[in-house]
């Protein structure tokens, strides 16, 4: 019995330091290298944005195809004004700000087949 | 009450109601172009008169709503979309010959949106009949509804899109009446460049607002639509034909 015990508990322990070391390798895919490069304060507070851009944009759409309301703050055209790479002026690309994380996590969005991904003149009033 | 303080109370009301309006006397204008905050409203019907007989044999409405919105030839005129076309009429008879253009005529009762299986296609409060892309299907329905052949499928990828104005293979799109120009308060591309290179034929105007240029002329001079008989009541109106 006290045998069959001290394998299992050496069995668990073999486990949780072979997990640690597996923590501490190199992730098998790149995290994404995000860099805002507008900087300063988004619409909303980044944890918020990380977890509901997507519900943020698809209210904002209904709305603005719809209703006419074009609230600037929430729009896709000022998402990208600000989030646009300053080399390539597009959030798509490798490290795009979109398609970065986008690719990352495995999520398929069509946006940008039909919306322009490039980032525009500034309009007077059009920014946050 | 006393002369004088009558003669003060209207001075005084005189002084506040000068100062309400002084700043811009822009009470008018604020009417028109609505805040970014401010839903389109049925108040409002955005509406078209086209003279045709100050219309002229150019093209500028179709290349000026073409630039504006981004809509390029791939030089497949059976596919390339058209958002507006230049039509010419010929009396064999009599030989006489006019042109005009056609587009989405914005119906009240649009037979577009009524075949539309996914609500896709939709009237807006203001009158502007619209395709909500992210909910087309592309199944062509309303193609093939519109009395007046004024939507077009896209049939090929599309890249350099407007911000404005997005627009993407499969998809079913038509004259928006430039509905992002009329937000912020502005007129449609073809009615600016018809005014400034072409024959001034056209008038864009709110068809509820009784002091528009536009409601003045139609109540004034004789104007038609285009298939009076399905009686659709276009916004857009035409004169001479």
């Amino acid at each position: 019995m006290t045998r069959i015990t001290i394998g299992m508990l050496a069995a668990v322990f073999a486990v949780a330091a072979f997990a640690v070391a597996a923590d501490k390798q190199a992730p098998r895919v790149a995290v994404p290298l995000v860099e805002i490069e507008q900087g300063g304060v988004c619409v909303a507070p980044t944890a918020e944005m990380r977890r509901d851009h997507m519900k943020m944009l698809l209210q904002q759409r209904d709305l603005t195809v719809h209703q006419g309301l074009r609230e600037p703050r929430f729009s896709l055209k000022n998402c990208v004004n600000c989030h646009a790479s300053q080399k390539t002026g597009s959030v798509l690309g490798k490290d795009g700000f979109c398609s970065g994380c986008h690719s990352y996590t495995s999520v398929s969005i069509d946006c940008f087949e039909c919306h322009s991904a490039l980032r525009q003149r500034r309009v007077a009033g059009a920014d946050r | 009450m006393n002369t004088d303080r009558r003669q003060w109370l209207v001075l005084g009301a005189a002084v506040l109601t000068g100062a309400a309006l002084a700043p811009g006397f822009r009470l008018i204008e604020l009417v028109q172009a609505r805040s970014p905050q401010e839903a389109a409203s049925t108040l409002q019907r955005w509406g078209l008169l086209i003279d045709t007989t100050k219309c002229t044999d150019c093209d500028v409405c179709v290349t000026a709503c073409h630039e504006e919105n981004g809509v390029s030839s791939h030089g497949r005129l059976e596919t390339d979309a058209q958002w507006i076309r230049k039509v010419s009429l010929h009396d064999k008879r009599t030989g006489y010959a006019q042109t005009l253009p056609v587009m989405c005529q914005h119906c009240t009762d649009p037979p577009c949106v009524d075949v539309c299986p996914t609500g896709a296609s939709f009237k807006r409060a203001d009158g502007i009949v619209l395709v909500d892309k992210h909910t087309c299907i592309g199944c062509r329905y309303c193609v093939l509804a519109c009395p007046f052949g004024a939507r077009s499928f896209i049939h090929e990828p599309v890249s350099d899109q407007k911000a404005d104005v997005p627009r993407g293979k499969g998809t079913v799109e038509s004259c928006t009446l430039c509905v992002h120009r009329v937000d912020r308060g502005q007129i449609p591309a073809c009615v600016e460049a018809c005014n400034r290179d072409g024959g001034e034929a056209m008038v864009f105007g709110d068809l509820n607002d009784g002091g528009s240029e536009l409601r003045r002329r139609l109540n004034s001079e004789p104007s038609t639509q285009i298939r009076p008989d399905l009686a659709l009541n276009t916004g857009v109106r035409y004169q001479g034909l």
